[in-house]
C-alpha cells in the first residue's frame, strides 16, 4: 500500500513522517517520531496509556486515530511537558504523591489531567476521578493518581496568582 | 491489530465528500470521530477500501436551537454537547445519555452523529434518539431529506443512508417545559458499550396525564427499539407506580438480547424491565419535583 506525505508538529517541532493512511497515531509517534512515551496499552481505547493532547486542549486516544488525520493539528506527547529540565507540575505532583506503580500507565494519565486543567484549572476530587474515568491503572493506583492531579492543580493555580515581572513593571 | 489498508481522502467540502462516495460506492465509509469505526477496522469488523475523513469540515461543527429543535451538526462532538449549558438546563434525555456515552476522552473525539450513523446494537444515542423522537438530515445529490429516526435505523450497523449520501445534521425536538427524561445504563466499566441501556422521555399535560412518552431500549436486540406498546400505555394515563410496572413489562416483553460476557439473555431481558421501570420513575420524580 502506498506511504504519504505526512507532517506531524509534536511538541513544537515538525516531525516528517511517510506512513500508511492506516498507521495509527500513537504507532506513527513511537515508531517514526522516535517518541515512546506514549504507550500502547489495550489497543482497543479501552484504557488511555495512549493519550495525546490535540491543539493544547483536546484529550484523544491516539490509538483509536491516524496519524494522517492528526496533520494540521499540534500534537502534545508526554515528552513535551518538562520545561528546560524542570519537570511540569502534573510530573512533579505524580512524583511527590508517588501517583505511579509500575508507570505504564502514567504518560496517559498526565495527558489526560494536563488537558483536564486547561478546562478545569481548580478541580474537585470529583472532576478529577470523573475525568480521569477513561484511563485504566491495573495497580489500582488511582488514589495517589488523583492526588498528585490535585496538587497540581495548586501549584498551576499559585503560579498563575503570584505576580508577574514584567518589562513594564521595572 | 491494524486494519486493513485503505485509501485515504481529506474532504475539503461537503459536496467533495459526497462525490467521493458515489465515485468509490459501497466500499467507502465517511471518517467522522473514528471512535467506532476505527476499533470496527482494527478488528476487522469493517474493511472500508477508502476512507472520506470530514474532520476538517468545520462547518458542521455547531449546536443550536432553531425553531423548536436543538440541531446537531455531523462533527460535533459528544463532549461539545456534554458541556453546553443550554442542553444541560432543558434536555434531561441527552444530558443524562452525554455523561455516559463511551468515556470522557472519547467523547472529546466522538460525534452524536457518527453515532448515529455507525448504529451499533448497543450505541447509546440511537435509544436517546428515539426516545426524544429525533430526526436525520441527510444529504445526497438531489438535495437534503429529513428522515425520522426510527426510519433512520434499519438493521444493526446499517441506516437509511444511501450511496452518495451523508448524514449532515441531527434534530432534536425542543422539550417543553413540562417535559423532562432520564437515561439509565448498565456498563461493566466506565467507556463500556452498555450490558443493556433504557432511554425514557416523558411530557405531562396541564392535567398531569401524560401528553407524550418516549421510551427506547439499546443492547437489547438487533438494534435500539422503540418500546411502542409501554409507550401505548402511558398516553393519557397519570404517572403511578403500577402504570410504570406495566410497561416495564413491555420493555420485558421486546427484549431480544444475544446473550454474551455481558450476561445471559434472561439477565439482560430482566435488566429491560427494571431499566425502563427505574428510567420512568426517575422521570416522574423529576417532572412532580
Amino acid at each position: 500500500m502506498t506511504k504519504q506525505r505526512v507532517e506531524l508538529n509534536v511538541n513544537g517541532e515538525i516531525h516528517e513522517i511517510q506512513v500508511e493512511p492506516r498507521k495509527l497515531l500513537a504507532y506513527a509517534l513511537r515508531d517514526e517520531c522516535g517518541l515512546t512515551g506514549t504507550h500502547v496499552g489495550c489497543d482497543s481505547s479501552s484504557c488511555g496509556c495512549c493519550v495525546v493532547v490535540l491543539d493544547g486542549e483536546t484529550p484523544v486516544k491516539s490509538c483509536t486515530m491516524f496519524a494522517v488525520q492528526a496533520e494540521g493539528h499540534d500534537i502534545t506527547t508526554v515528552e513535551g511537558l518538562a520545561q528546560g529540565g524542570q519537570l511540569h507540575p502534573l510530573q512533579q505532583g505524580f512524583w511527590d504523591q508517588h501517583g505511579l506503580q509500575c508507570g505504564y500507565c502514567t504518560p496517559g494519565m498526565l495527558m489526560t489531567s494536563y488537558a483536564m486543567l486547561k478546562e478545569y484549572p481548580e478541580p474537585t476530587e470529583e472532576d478529577v476521578r470523573k475525568f480521569l474515568s477513561g484511563n485504566l491503572c491495573r495497580c489500582t493506583g488511582y488514589n495517589n493518581i488523583v492526588k498528585a492531579v490535585l496538587q497540581a492543580a495548586k501549584a498551576l493555580g499559585a503560579e498563575k496568582s503570584e505576580p508577574e515581572t514584567t518589562a513594564a513593571d521595572d | 491489530m491494524f486494519p486493513a489498508a485503505f485509501d485515504y481522502l481529506r474532504a475539503h467540502s461537503i459536496e467533495e465528500a459526497a462525490a467521493a462516495l458515489s465515485q468509490h460506492g459501497g466500499d467507502a465509509r465517511i471518517l467522522a470521530g473514528g471512535q467506532s469505526l476505527i476499533p470496527a477496522m482494527r478488528f476487522r469488523l469493517a474493511r472500508p477500501t477508502v476512507l472520506v475523513d470530514i474532520g476538517s469540515l468545520r462547518d458542521l461543527v455547531y449546536l443550536r436551537e432553531e425553531s423548536g429543535f436543538l440541531r446537531v451538526g455531523a462533527m460535533t462532538t459528544d463532549a461539545r454537547l456534554e458541556r453546553d449549558k443550554d442542553v444541560r438546563a432543558r434536555y434531561a434525555l441527552l444530558t443524562e445519555t452525554s455523561d455516559v456515552v463511551a468515556d470522557p476522552v472519547v467523547r472529546h473525539k466522538g460525534t452524536v452523529v457518527g453515532s448515529l450513523c455507525h448504529n451499533d446494537p448497543a450505541g447509546d444515542w440511537a435509544a436517546a434518539a428515539l426516545a426524544s423522537r429525533a430526526i436525520m438530515v441527510v444529504r445526497g445529490p438531489s438535495g437534503e431529506r429529513d428522515v425520522p429516526i426510527d426510519e433512520f435505523i434499519v438493521d444493526s450497523f446499517t441506516t437509511a443512508v444511501q450511496e452518495g449520501e451523508i448524514a449532515v445534521e441531527v434534530r432534536f425536538p425542543t422539550p417543553s417545559a413540562r417535559t423532562s427524561g432520564a437515561y439509565e445504563k448498565i456498563e461493566r466499566k466506565v467507556g463500556d458499550y452498555a450490558t443493556a441501556a433504557a432511554a425514557v422521555q416523558l411530557t405531562l399535560a396541564d392535567d398531569g396525564t401524560i401528553a407524550q412518552a418516549g421510551v427506547a431500549i439499546t443492547a437489547l436486540g438487533p438494534f435500539a427499539m422503540r418500546v411502542t406498546e409501554a409507550e401505548r400505555l402511558l398516553l393519557g394515563q397519570r404517572p403511578s407506580e403500577d402504570l410504570f410496572r406495566a410497561a416495564a413489562e413491555e420493555a420485558y416483553r421486546l427484549a431480544d438480547p444475544n446473550p454474551d460476557t455481558r450476561g445471559s439473555a434472561e439477565y439482560k431481558k430482566n435488566m429491560a424491565r427494571i431499566l425502563v421501570a427505574r428510567g420512568l420513575a426517575r422521570t416522574s420524580s423529576k417532572l412532580h419535583a
